[in-house]
């Protein structure tokens, strides 16, 4: 625990002198919430969700959230674990100290949650300003937003054991930009044919979007905890699969 | 007090390919231990087993008195690696380097900053403290990982190539700040296939050479050992023929020019000269490790 916490403390470290990089991905919902959201919003009287009349942008903006808290896991595990990984081999020389692979892992994947987590909390107060959030229940918003960072940082270091070469990322992003848009993030998952729903339903970013906007608009229901469970069940698994690919890799 | 390292019939195995044979290595306390060896003997693979990051497939391994597959974060507290391929972390600069490294050990920041005062003078970096790592040059950045890996007084130093790679000067500068570690009574085990590094560095050696151990001993009784004390080397027009059989004690015929194994290069020369076989060139040198690698394994160290 305490030795995963000074890996996170070497990111810390790594970006105090390089802040744009950290904080340049935070404007990203904001672009698509004015673009978007407000933009497209005008062509669109209201949208249903639960039955309820809500407007566009108020249903747009927390999927916006849970797409953050992905994006900035997802960046962290994919280009940066990689480097690290591959290129400057850093975790070489982590591995040497008595810091096990477990504790790097850990490290990296809590520091990836926590860079998702940041960027979910930074937009949650702009829309809390705005007036999109419609309930108490949105205060648990940045704890489900770190738990989209986890599962998608996870599912992502795992995958990224796989890269061999920089171009590879063309195909990891050629995965997660569909989620992107087609998560519900954008329209209610009635929008589509009822053959689809099990697709969209199988997706995770689906489960994030649907969790926090549950929260947003003070919906929850059972199915936000099949929303956790599926997020739970990915980060455990991709935790485990990205562990055992790690030490495949750093550690014959 | 314990051997820093115990190896009795080390094997490591990656599928079909033995990088390691079977070797036995005993490296005690205080000494300064070498492993000379040409690419592909087997040496980094027996550093990284050592320094805990690989399993053996077989064979038995003690490193500071423990065994690595159970007591790796205790060997590693108090061991230090150098790798061979600079592995700093380029996102930090000099001085946090040794203090995140620090931290991985377990010091404060408060432990950590003060250490990294010390290790930067000893690695005569103090200037360059707040540079990004990436300004340095190839010697500054091998010192920064040395004295990385001193952040936590290791009572083992691990150095894998440590001047491959590096200039005559920067190797002097590395060669004397490591015999400054040896006087403290720090263990060094060093791999190189540079056999001046290895005669400058090491009490004692082993020779590697295809997954094993071809000679072990001290620099001079190896070369006492298995070669004569001074080598002549001479060279003829390519187009002549010329017996040297019965000369010295043993002659090695190279591409470019013969090695002749003598306790007197001069007296040799002479005796050529003499006999009408007079070189076109020659050149009479006391015998290394070179000759010793050669000896034993009809090949040379640095193709």
């Amino acid at each position: 625990m305490i030795a995963a916490w000074i890996v996170v403390e070497r990111n810390l470290l790594s970006y105090r002198r390089t802040p744009a990089v950290l904080l340049s991905a935070m404007f990203e919902p904001f672009i698509f919430l004015f673009g978007l959201g407000i933009g497209l919003g005008k062509l669109i009287d209201t949208v249903e969700w639960h039955g309820e009349p809500i407007e566009y942008a108020a249903f747009v903006a927390p999927g916006l959230i849970a797409v953050s808290a992905m994006n900035g896991a997802l960046f962290e595990m994919s280009f940066n674990f990689y480097f690290k990984l591959r290129e400057s081999r850093t975790y070489d020389a982590m591995l040497v100290t008595p810091l096990g692979l477990r504790s790097v892992l850990d490290g990296e994947l809590s520091w990836a949650m926590i860079r998702g987590g940041l960027y979910s909390v930074v937009f949650l107060a702009a829309l809390a300003a705005f007036g999109y959030l419609e309930s108490w229940w949105a205060l648990l918003i940045p704890l489900a937003a770190l738990l989209i960072g986890l599962s998608f940082a996870s599912i992502a270091s795992w995958a990224t054991t796989f890269v061999r070469g920089w171009q590879d990322f063309d195909l990891f992003f050629l995965a997660t930009q569909p989620l992107f848009v087609l998560s519900t993030t954008f329209f209610a998952i009635d929008v589509y044919p009822d053959w689809a729903h099990p697709i969209v339903y199988a997706t995770p970013l689906y489960h994030g979007v649907d969790l926090v906007r549950d929260l947003a608009r003070g919906t929850v229901a059972w199915s936000s905890f099949g929303n956790i469970a599926y997020l739970l069940v990915m980060a455990g698994v991709g935790r485990a699969l990205a562990t055992r690919r790690s030490a495949e890799l750093l550690t014959t | 007090m314990e051997r820093a390292v115990h190896a009795a019939g080390l094997t490591k195995r990656f599928g079909d390919f033995t990088a390691v044979d079977g070797i036995d290595l005993a490296v005690e306390s205080g000494e300064s231990f070498a492993m000379l060896g040409p690419n592909g003997a087997g040496k980094s693979s027996t550093m990284r087993m050592i320094s805990t990051v690989s399993p053996a497939t077989s064979g038995e391994l003690r490193v500071l008195g423990k065994v690595p597959d159970t007591d790796g974060p205790a060997i590693r507290s108090r061991m230090g690696v150098v790798a061979q391929e600079d592995n700093l972390d380029d996102a930090l600069t000099v001085r946090e380097n040794i203090m995140i490294y620090g931290r991985y050990f377990g010091l404060s920041w408060s432990d950590a900053r003060r250490k990294a005062l010390e290790l930067l003078d000893f690695a005569q970096l103090t200037d360059r403290a707040d540079a990004q790592v990436n300004s340095l040059s190839g010697g500054m950045k091998r010192r920064l990982s040395i004295a990385r890996a001193l952040v936590n007084d290791p009572d083992l130093v691990l150095l894998d190539e440590p001047t491959t790679g590096l200039d005559p000067q920067a190797r002097h500068l590395l060669w004397e700040r490591l015999y400054q570690l040896k006087e403290r009574g720090v263990t060094l085990l060093l791999t190189t296939h540079y056999m001046d590094e290895a005669e400058q560095l090491s009490d004692r050696l082993v020779v590697m050479d295809n997954a094993r151990i071809v000679a072990e001993g001290s620099p001079s009784t190896l070369i006492a050992e298995h070669v004569s004390k001074e080598v002549l080397e001479v060279r003829y027009p390519a187009d002549a023929t010329v017996d040297l059989e019965s000369l010295g004690h043993r002659i090695e015929p190279l591409a470019d020019r013969t090695l002749v194994y003598t306790d007197s290069g001069e007296a040799t020369l002479a005796e050529l000269v003499n006999s009408g076989r007079t070189p076109s060139s020659s050149l009479v040198r006391r015998a290394g490790l070179e000759d010793v690698f050669l000896a034993l394994t009809g090949r040379r160290l640095v193709e």
